[in-house]
């Protein structure tokens, strides 16, 4: 019996053991809608599975259990990813059980939720681990029957020779003393059965029933309850008078560190009450606080001053704007925006004598392991790292600063913490959306051609706010992008699609501006840029020029474009995290008003793996960004966020949400991302379908603070 | 602190907490039932939401005094097997996304249409409007109203 199982198996039961008092969730057994789940005990199977690999064991009860390394936030990897590897392992998806593995960088590559990366990263290898086991069961029925490899095939978890079946499970023992073949073939995709179909999220039961699965879930007995006050952003701490919060009944203590200050306690309400009685005063670090208004100021001086480095130049721009029939200029700004997951940051830490044990919502818990373990001066290997789903992350969990956090105040305790961030604590406890503002030229000729085409952008902690090699850059011939960025104190991070759930909102308004000013069709104006980019291509390409127009014409076809009366279309593609997604909006005037109807979506990632999963991922990728672009800001005076919860800090609701249809390219190509490419289309296309309809350009995120939206339906305020 | 009688999923509970401690708090902290979810505090995003007798309630907002003798019922309690139409309706229509949500948005679904069993879609949109699911799950929330409707006509 495989040694790793076997401890699984002993933490199964202790905390089973525990449950009635302090509960604790550290597995959970998943398992598809099958009635059939229910003849053997998940608990029978996971016992008995003979392990194969990283990936996959293989029960004798003919039970497939598939790991599942990657956290899942919502993006389904934890469904998509073990259908990849029963498909080749030629299994029936009711017999196969799903498990999160924990963080094992010895076992797993890259167990990281970000960047829309884990398909295209983890696609061969899965299918290797299914294809490879499937072989050493065709092994050993070879062995068994006596009877070439070759005369025997695999059908729903049993080898198959003529009119005779050995089951999996059977082979199970057998197979696994076998040497492991190495370059076993795989299918043809052409004979997928699971892949391709829409296999239902394997978290169903348990997320519908309310079973313990999240890291807010997380009890202990002996656990501490923590909270912090942080500082405003650019402020330190002063001093702290604690005495009415310590009065507080069952607040255990209050503890200042790195400028926090830090309730502990025995339940989580206590210490919200105690925090409002904390009476703590902070001081400037340096220079002055940071308020929206100077945001705006520093934005003007570094687009006016030509601050920053240039990250892509072609041809001679100065000569063609020089020489230009005339000019179109435009700027484009947007607001710092919280992730707000649903779920706010939390995390558990049980610092030890020698180790530390973690659990919770990580995308990057290997970055977890190495903050712990620095906090603490002990090897990473110290530090194990349980992985719970995670209620959203958007990005905000890429950073380990709430894990750091828990990890300290364990450290000093010396006991387990479970720390919790209030939704206040979230929205203004910083690492945001950068705040970024664009400004667009292109130089026409007397033939209405584009012949220059100049960006700048400014950011606030954003790095580089551009992508350079993107479309239009390689179809003009003199383009010139630049880049600035002022440091501030307020803190940023990646956010669903870094950059881009931006620039591509500000680019395909800015490209929907130059078409209106040629008098040329959106969609045209684009095809020309691309026949030009394909024929005579300009410097780098990291696009694929025929698979963005194949889903711009596909996009055109099922929205009728351009044929409809009526309805206001406005037009958008983008390419991002290897996909490619092209949308067109639909507005039309319903009972006398304005209303954003409908939005169409094609995207290109490849082999759709599930189509429910992908359609989920495109629905949702466009509600983020649409919602974000119609209605979510955040301002600051002096160091401190304004908006602090949902009263304040809109987020899109069900009522103002438009009918969405969504397509996908049937090409065969190997699969890429899908949980960020629907997101930086949708802002440009909404945008553009409002200007049709109202005239009004929105140049500004939010759009509901734009002037001239009041006509617009939105839906109701929140 | 105060001792409270209270009757969560048909079991009757007695705790020791501060009376303004709200429902939610006693439910996840004290009771161990963590399927109803905290995520604002404030009433604006229904993750908390339960069952106060047919009612459907914020529970973050609900202090632990003004429970008295009212039935409690949370997401763990819908039903004795997950099977409740609503939480059927949500596994057909694969609902979730990161799923965080979704217990407040079936717990709120339920107690509609127990009070009207065939709603309108304008109607369901009207009920759901005021749980936030910030993955935008919402199209698939509104088919899987619907689909439950018809599963309890």
């Amino acid at each position: 019996m495989n040694k790793a199982l076997k401890s699984n198996r002993r933490d199964f039961l202790k905390i089973a053991a525990t449950a009635g008092g302090g509960l604790l969730i550290g597995f959970n057994w998943s398992a598809c809608d099958s009635p059939k789940m229910k003849v053997v005990s998940n608990e029978e199977i996971f016992d008995k599975a003979i392990n194969y690999n990283s990936f996959l064991s293989i029960s004798p009860t003919n039970h497939v259990v598939i790991y599942s390394p990657n956290p899942e936030l919502g993006q389904n990897i934890k469904t998509s990813f073990p259908m990849i590897v029963a498909e080749e392992l030629d299994v029936d998806w009711s017999n196969v059980r799903v498990k999160q593995a924990f963080l094992d960088t010895e076992k797993y590559d890259r167990q990281v939720t970000g960047g829309s990366g884990a398909m295209p990263h983890s696609w061969q290898r899965l299918r290797q681990a299914g294809a490879t086991a499937r072989q050493m069961l065709m092994e050993a029925a070879a062995k068994r029957l006596d009877v070439p490899l070759s005369s025997l095939t695999t059908e729903k978890g049993n080898v198959v020779h003529g009119s005779k079946k050995i089951s999996y499970g059977e082979l199970a023992t057998d197979a696994a003393s076998l040497p492991v073949p190495e370059n076993v073939a795989l299918k043809d995709i052409k004979d997928f059965k699971i892949i391709g179909t829409a296999v239902k999220n394997v978290d169903n039961d348990a997320m519908f029933t309310g079973q313990p699965l999240y890291g807010f879930d997380v009890y202990r007995e002996n656990m501490l309850h923590a909270m912090i006050q942080r500082p405003p952003f650019g402020m330190k701490l002063k001093k702290v008078d604690a005495e009415a919060a310590k009065e507080v009944k069952g607040v255990k203590d209050v503890l200042t560190f790195k400028n926090n200050v830090a309730v502990i306690g025995e339940g989580t309400w206590p210490l919200m009450k105690a925090r409002k009685l904390l009476k703590i005063a902070y001081e400037p670090i340096e220079g002055t606080l940071e308020s929206t208004a100077f945001h705006d100021k520093k934005f003007d001086e570094l687009l006016n001053s030509g601050a920053g480095d240039v990250k892509r130049k072609d041809g001679d721009v100065n000569n063609a704007f020089r020489n230009a029939a005339r000019v179109i200029k435009s700027e484009y700004q947007c607001p710092f925006l919280s992730h707000s997951p649903m779920e706010p940051m939390n995390f558990f830490a049980n610092v030890k004598e020698d180790s530390v044990e973690l659990i919770g919502p990580s995308q990057t818990p290997d970055r977890a392991r190495k903050a712990a373990a620095e906090i603490c001066g002990i090897d990473p290997e110290k530090v194990s790292v349980a992985l719970t789903r995670l209620g959203g992350g958007f990005g905000r969990r890429l950073r380990a600063d709430f894990v750091e956090e828990a990890v300290e105040l364990s450290k000093m305790l010396k006991a387990p913490v479970k720390l919790t961030w209030s939704r206040e604590d979230d929205i203004t406890g910083g690492a945001y959306r950068p705040a970024v503002k664009y400004r667009f030229e292109a130089a026409l000729n007397d033939k209405d051609e584009v012949i220059g085409y100049k960006l700048s952008g400014a950011g606030i902690n954003a790095g580089n706010t551009t992508r350079e090699n993107n479309f239009p850059a390689g179809a003009i011939d003199n383009l010139e992008i630049r880049s600035a960025e002022y440091k501030s104190p307020i803190t940023t991070n990646a956010w669903r699609a870094p950059i881009t759930n931006f620039l591509a909102f500000a680019e395909q308004s800015f490209l929907d501006e130059v078409a209106e000013a040629i008098g040329k069709d959106p969609i045209e104006l684009r095809l020309g840029l691309l026949d030009k980019a394909k024929k005579n291509p300009v410097g780098e390409i990291h696009y694929d020029i025929d698979r963005m127009k194949g889903v711009i014409k596909a996009v055109a076809e099922k929205s009728n474009w351009g044929k409809k009366d009526g309805v206001s279309q406005g037009f958008s593609v983008y390419f991002s995290h290897r996909s490619y997604v092209a949308q067109v909006a639909e507005a039309k005037i319903k009972d006398g008003q304005a209303v954003l109807d409908k939005i169409y979506a094609v995207t290109d990632c490849g082999i759709v793996i599930n189509p429910t999963g992908a359609d989920q991922q495109v629905r949702g990728g466009m509600l983020d960004g649409m919602g974000h672009a119609m209605f979510a800001n955040l301002t600051f005076t002096d160091g401190v966020a304004d908006q602090k919860n949902f009263d304040s800090y809109r987020l899109i609701r069900m009522k103002e949400i438009p009918e969405i249809e969504t397509h996908f390219i049937d090409n065969g190509i190997d699969p890429t991302g899908l949980g960020e490419p629907a997101l930086p289309p949708t802002g440009g296309a909404v945008a553009n379908a409002i200007y049709k309809m109202s005239g009004k350009r929105m140049r500004n995120q939010p759009f509901i603070n734009q002037e001239g939206i009041n006509n617009f339906n939105l839906g109701s305020p929140a | 602190m105060a001792n409270y009688k209270i009757q969560v999923n048909n079991k009757s509970y007695e705790v020791d907490v501060d009376s303004d401690t709200p429902l939610l708090w006693v439910l996840r902290d004290n009771l161990g039932l963590v399927g109803t979810k905290y995520s604002c505090g404030i009433s604006q995003c229904g993750a908390c939401t339960v069952h106060l007798n047919d009612a459907a309630v914020r529970s973050c907002g609900l202090p632990i005094a003004s429970v008295g003798d009212a039935k409690i019922t949370t997401i763990e309690g819908l039903s004795e097997a997950g099977d409740h139409p609503v939480q059927q309706a949500w596994k057909e229509v694969d609902v979730a996304q990161c799923g965080y949500c979704q217990a407040g948005q079936i717990m709120t679904a339920a107690a509609m249409l127990k009070n009207n069993p065939s709603p309108t879609e304008e109607e369901v949109i009207d009920g759901m409007n005021a749980n936030l699911c910030r993955c935008g799950t919402y199209h698939r929330i509104k088919e899987a109203v619907l689909l439950a409707s018809s599963k309890i006509k």
